[in-house]
């Protein structure tokens, strides 16, 4: 079963980028997600400041702004999707996650479609 | 499953009700041995239901078969192969499942001695699961192993039953979509999990004690189901010393069901209740889990909130309770586990330890807790402290505090009883 893991910056620092990880951190676990065969994907997302939004409105017109920006407070700052047997198995992935530490880590099953 | 049932040989002598007795207290074993084989709740639930169906038709008028628990298991299985073959989608949902290897495997040992084996732990685990709502968890603890009907945990938490099968259907939904699985947690996590379960049984307790909202303020029904379900898990878990402080605990609140209402149903507060109509051999058994659940190893929350509770239920009058003991109790509890509600019952019981004065600057000291604001005993144990002191005005006026907040109508009518006397004494 896939599960993504939300990384939740809890504090960003100006640039809208997760504060206060440690970079060895990171190193480990995603290391230890490999060691252990249940991982699928994941990515580290570039800071807030170079994210642009697009929405496209109902006669079609495309508008594109700046950001957003954190305003919530709250970045996703990257995602891993990892094949796990069951949830307990994924929240305790989600548990030694350093993003856990730092903010939160939301655990979404990846829908199934039977594909 | 029930030695009633094997006992209650020839048809005439089981009645349809007697059957729903048995069935009533052996349906979550059922399930959770069927859960644990399908590894699906829902079709657990329904084949439970389906083998129940088919026992109270051919029960009553064939007798009970010499192993009940094996017939419900087969009977169920074979409902369950049926379904699955009605609908294969659902069958193709279920992949984990094996049920027509099952159906032609051999039966277990244990099912052949009569006996399902229990598998309700990790049903237990598995309905209180933190990645539950916490409305949920009870809901779905009292139906899956309490045994009651959606309308019945409904009618339970005074919720339209719509609301309720809603409310189950989104748990069961999460369950199954994000596979919370039924295990038992591994030693080491216990320690982390059990609380979880601990809670559960007993929010489901207090509801049933002190009904948060509504005209009646005991739902003693509600209340017995919570010490069904504690007695079930402490069979279960026997070493588990918290477990023990839980049953204690409620068994000691319990026995005092009968002087906590008067004639009217009116609320009667331990101060005035007639001692006499405590429940002794409750008591005396609630007073033996104490010494377990304090004995051993570091004292847990409920062990502690427990031998509290036997201290009020062993004294003979409220002058005589050991109340340097139940502020000790308090202080201990306090540091194992903090909130403002322990220190307001600390705080009334240094009031009858030191005297009011002493209660009330306690008190005082919670006033910006904002867990206290809109909590109703907090305003009552105030006003009580300055009437104790003759200070009637403003007794009265935090009675009245205390009165906007109450939630059930024995509460109300108590406060407004207190609010009247103030009032007759100022005037």
């Amino acid at each position: 079963m896939k599960y993504m893991l939300l990384i939740i910056a809890g504090a960003a620092d100006e640039n809208g980028g997760a504060a206060g990880c440690g970079v060895e951190d990171w190193m480990a676990y995603d290391m230890e997600v490999k060691e252990a065969g249940i991982w699928v994907s994941g990515e580290s997302l570039a800071d807030l400041v170079t994210a642009t939004t697009v929405r496209v409105g109902q006669d079609g017109r495309r508008t594109v702004t700046d950001g957003p920006f954190a305003e919530t407070r709250e970045v996703l700052g990257g995602f891993y999707v990892i094949d796990v047997p069951d949830l307990d198995v994924a929240l305790d992935w989600a548990a030694r996650c350093p993003g856990a530490r730092d903010g939160s880590v939301v655990v979404r099953p990846v829908a199934d479609f039977g594909g | 499953m029930g030695e009633q049932a094997a006992a209650a040989g020839t048809p005439a002598e089981v009645p349809v009700a007697s059957v729903e007795a048995v069935f009533r207290e052996e349906r979550g074993r059922l399930l959770a041995a069927l859960v644990r084989r399908f590894g699906d709740l829902d079709l657990a639930e329904e084949v439970t239901s389906d083998a129940i169906e088919a026992a109270l038709a051919h029960w009553p008028a064939e007798g009970v078969p010499p192993k009940p628990g094996a017939w419900l298991m087969t009977t169920a299985r074979r409902k369950a192969v049926d379904r699955l073959r009605r609908d294969q989608v659902y069958a193709a949902r279920l992949a984990v499942l094996q049920v027509e290897a099952e159906r032609a495997g051999p039966v277990s040992a244990a099912e052949l001695g009569g006996d399902l084996p229990d598998e309700r732990l990790q049903l237990f685990f598995t309905c209180a699961h933190p990645a539950l709502a916490a409305e949920d968890r009870a809901a779905l603890t009292l139906r899956c192993l309490a045994g009651l009907t959606t309308p019945e945990v409904a009618r339970a938490f005074l919720v339209p039953p719509e609301t309720m099968a809603k409310r189950i259907t989104r748990a069961k939904k999460k369950i199954r979509e994000a596979r919370i699985p039924f295990r038992v947690p591994g030693a080491d996590e216990l320690p982390e999990r059990l609380p979880g379960v601990l809670q559960v049984i007993y929010s489901i307790f207090t509801e049933g004690y002190a009904a948060s909202s509504g005209p009646h303020l005991q739902r003693l029904d509600l209340a017995e189901e919570a010490i069904r379900l504690v007695r079930i898990l402490r069979r279960l878990l026997p070493v588990e010393r918290e477990v023990a402080g839980l049953l204690g605990l409620m068994l000691l609140v319990h026995a005092r069901r009968d002087a906590r209402t008067g004639p009217d149903g009116e609320l009667v507060l331990i101060e005035e209740q007639d001692r006499g109509r405590w429940d002794g051999p409750m008591i005396e058994e609630g007073c033996g889990l104490v010494s377990v659940a304090l004995t051993g190893g570091p004292p847990g929350p409920y062990g502690v909130q427990a031998a509290i509770a036997a201290l009020h239920d062993e004294a003979a009058t409220l002058a005589t309770t050991d109340w340097p003991q139940i502020v000790a109790l308090y202080e201990v509890l306090l540091a194992i586990a903090p909130s403002p509600v322990i220190a307001l019952n600390r705080a009334a019981a240094v009031a009858m330890r030191d005297g009011p004065q002493a209660g009330l600057a306690l008190l005082d000291e919670l006033a910006d807790e904002p867990l206290l604001r809109g909590y109703h005993p907090y305003p009552a144990a105030r006003a009580d402290l300055l009437h104790r002191l003759g200070r009637h005005t403003e007794a009265a006026s935090v009675y009245r505090e205390a009165l906007n907040l109450a939630g059930t109508e024995p509460e109300r009518a108590l406060l407004r009883r207190r609010l009247d006397m103030i009032e007759q004494l100022g005037s």
